[in-house]
């Protein structure tokens, strides 16, 4: 049974190493030749003015409110999709109302100006 | 020991010890990070057990949406460079009793339940196959229901921005 998931523990092996390697590799054979400008926090950029750790704007709860929506809608999506080809057009027609209502819901937010970056 | 008995504890030892990272972080930033790893050696101990479905919803609702709603709040209420950051061991005695009534209870619960226990490990076919069709054909009425529950949502959500957007020039103020 654990059979079908060796290729993604494989694909989890292979990105941990990859990921350590390329990073430490980097850091062994890369010429290091600091100065005052490479090492400013943005190079070519513009200079922080305050801390980073600063409480974030509320705004951004509302982004990631939303998206926990369509992520579920997502997960909705997901057991249709598999079973695409044997529920043939009525289960099209089925998941297209489910798709319509959360359509409203988008449309809606639109027209309040909710997803407006004030 | 078979590859199934490696597979569970390698899961629970993630899951065990990144949820004790949780509780014993002095830093709440830290505590929220290692909850993305209790949440996904729990997505791995539902695969395990042939729940995929559950799993890959696991993995996209917890891990994707739900760890990012929590660092946003973590980062929107408390100052990080401040010490409110941390959290303390107050009310100690309290804690401790409150504890062993919860573990008492859980403990007892495991005892006294007669557990179905399965022979081996659980089928491979996938559950998503499954649900999926009884979704769209006998449970019709609940999936469409959803789709509105997740329309009150965003309506909900639609009405705490718009009321953000009111409050904006005292919140300009605020700042």
């Amino acid at each position: 049974m654990l059979e079908q998931y060796i290729p993604i523990g494989f694909m989890f092996i292979v990105a941990i190493i990859f990921g350590i390697v390329m990073s430490k590799l980097s850091e062994w054979l890369g010429p290091k030749n600091p100065n005052d400008v490479k090492l400013s926090t943005y190079e070519s950029g513009m200079e922080p003015v305050l801390s980073a750790r600063e409480r974030v704007s509320v705004k951004y709860y509302m982004v990631a409110m939303l998206f926990i929506l369509f992520d579920i809608e997502v997960v909705f999506l997901y057991p249709w999709a598999v079973n695409f080809r044997s529920l043939g057009l009525f289960g099209f027609v089925e998941m297209l109302v489910f798709t319509v209502v959360l359509m409203l819901g988008y449309i809606y937010l639109l027209k309040k100006g909710a997803l407006k970056w004030q | 020991m078979s590859l199934f008995d490696i597979a569970f504890y390698f899961f629970a030892l993630i899951t065990v010890a990144s949820a004790a990272l949780v509780v014993f972080s002095r830093n709440i930033i830290y505590s929220a990070f290692a909850l993305l790893f209790t949440f996904f050696g729990v997505a791995g101990l539902y695969a395990l057990l042939g729940a995929d479905f559950v799993a890959v919803a696991q993995l996209l609702i917890y891990v994707g949406g739900i760890l990012v709603l929590l660092l946003f709040g973590v980062m929107l209420t408390t100052k990080l460079v401040s010490v409110d950051m941390k959290t303390g061991t107050l009310q100690a005695l309290p804690a401790t009793l409150l504890f062993a009534a919860v573990a008492g209870a859980l403990s007892g619960v495991y005892i006294i339940t007669d557990w179905n226990v399965l022979a081996g490990a659980p089928d491979a076919a996938t559950t998503a196959v499954t649900i999926g069709d009884m979704f769209l054909t006998t449970w019709l009425l609940p999936f469409e229901i959803a789709s509105v529950v997740l329309l009150v949502a965003l309506v909900g959500a639609a009405m705490i921005a718009r009321r953000d957007a009111r409050s904006k020039p005292t919140q300009q103020a605020a700042l």
